[in-house]
């Protein structure tokens, strides 16, 4: 009897990706606009530029994509944070809908607001 | 007087006690003795109802595996001193059944391992006519460190999602089918990936790296699970974009 393949790649190449981007992309604004800025080893840009860096359709682009993935690296972590760590897998099913239903959510609302920028 | 070292070993007698308990032994502490040295010494001088497997005594069998102060370790590789001044804890090896003491019920492993067709697979064979099929030492390579598994099944013990999830296919049995599926002469990575790709498979990992850890042999189980991953992944995606390329 041949089982059932599962979709979890899918989940996977999201939470890959995500895992990816988050780790290379997350200090360099943590590095940009939490440290360097702050200590004035940079001097900061007005609100009219970074406004119009934000509106140009690459970083469009990339800030959802940053945002996005970044969530569905955490929903894919917290589902098994939740079967594993609190031995909840009986709560299999809630636990799936919560966690990427969350990401999704979120990739909605990130969009919306990137949208409207 | 020589000096000794407290063994407090798990024991099971199904037909006396239906639950487990532990023994204390007082064994000599000698410098050039492993852990099971001082266990052959205990069946040979202080009690010998004592049950537990070995062969090789030189970590190559892998089958005197057990959990000694909680770890998953092959007692023929471990010597008492490191353990020094006691006492030491030896137990069967964590999520397997228990047949006797430290014996435990391998059938479920052995037949996970079978389950991944760990041999060669060919389309079409060819005559034996046609001559050997030749592999460089490049090919070689590509797979050689996940044949170096012995079955000694201590990444089992080391992984904790074969604790919660007993019907997870397992490290072993994964860098077992790596072993084949990286051999240039195999052509059976579609049938083991209709094993591994299903929900007892490889996405079962949560990359925890236990089992890499605890190996005795450098087969690297979760370096092998994570280049499935890719491969799985690949797979999801290529069916689901060229869903008429493959069956
Ligand atoms: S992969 Fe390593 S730890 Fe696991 S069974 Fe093989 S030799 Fe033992
Ligand atoms: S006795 Fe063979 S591996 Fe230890």
């Amino acid at each position: 009897m041949q089982k059932k393949r599962s979709n979890d790649p899918f989940w996977w190449t999201l939470f890959g990706a995500g895992g990816t981007i988050s780790a290379f992309f997350i200090p360099v604004h943590v590095l940009l606009f939490g440290i360097a800025m702050p200590l004035g080893w940079i001097s900061v840009p007005d609100y009219e530029t970074l406004l119009q860096l934000a509106q140009h359709p690459v970083t469009r682009l990339y800030i959802f994509a940053l945002v996005s993935l970044s969530l569905f690296h955490w929903a894919h972590r917290f589902r098994y944070t939740l079967y594993d760590g609190l031995m909840l897998k009986h709560l299999e099913h809630y636990i799936f809908i919560f966690c990427y239903g969350s990401a999704l959510a979120g990739t909605v609302i990130t969009g919306v607001l990137i949208w409207t920028i | 007087m020589e000096t000794t070292i407290n063994l407090q070993v798990l024991r099971y007698i199904p037909e006396k006690d239906p639950d487990p308990f532990y023994q204390e032994y007082e064994v000599p502490l000698r410098e050039e003795w492993v852990i099971l040295d001082a266990l052959n010494y205990i069946k040979d001088q202080i009690d010998g109802t004592l049950s537990y497997r070995w062969s090789c005594r030189m970590g190559v069998c892998g089958s005197c595996g057990m959990m000694v102060n909680e770890k998953p370790i092959l007692t023929c590789e471990t010597f008492l001193e490191k353990y020094m001044p006691g006492p030491i804890r030896i137990a069967p090896l964590n999520y397997f059944g228990v047949i006797r003491d430290l014996v435990v019920e391998t059938d479920g492993f052995m037949e996970k391992v079978k389950r991944v067709k760990p041999w060669i697979i060919r389309d079409k064979e060819k005559a034996p006519l046609e001559g050997e099929y030749l592999q460089t030492p490049e090919e070689l390579s590509e797979y050689k460190q996940y044949s170096m598994c012995i079955n000694c099944m201590l990444c089992y013990s080391a992984c904790p999602v074969v604790g919660l999830e007993p019907q997870f296919i397992g490290p072993a049995a994964i860098a077992l089918a790596q072993r084949y599926n990286y051999d240039n002469r195999d052509e059976g990575q579609n049938q083991r990936n209709d094993v591994l790709l299903t929900d007892d498979g490889i996405f079962e990992c949560t990359l925890v790296g236990e089992c890499s850890e605890v190996c005795p042999k450098k087969v690297d189980p979760a370096g092998a699970i994570q280049r499935y991953k890719v491969q799985g992944a690949t797979e999801w995606w290529t069916s689901v974009l060229l869903p008429f390329g493959k069956k």
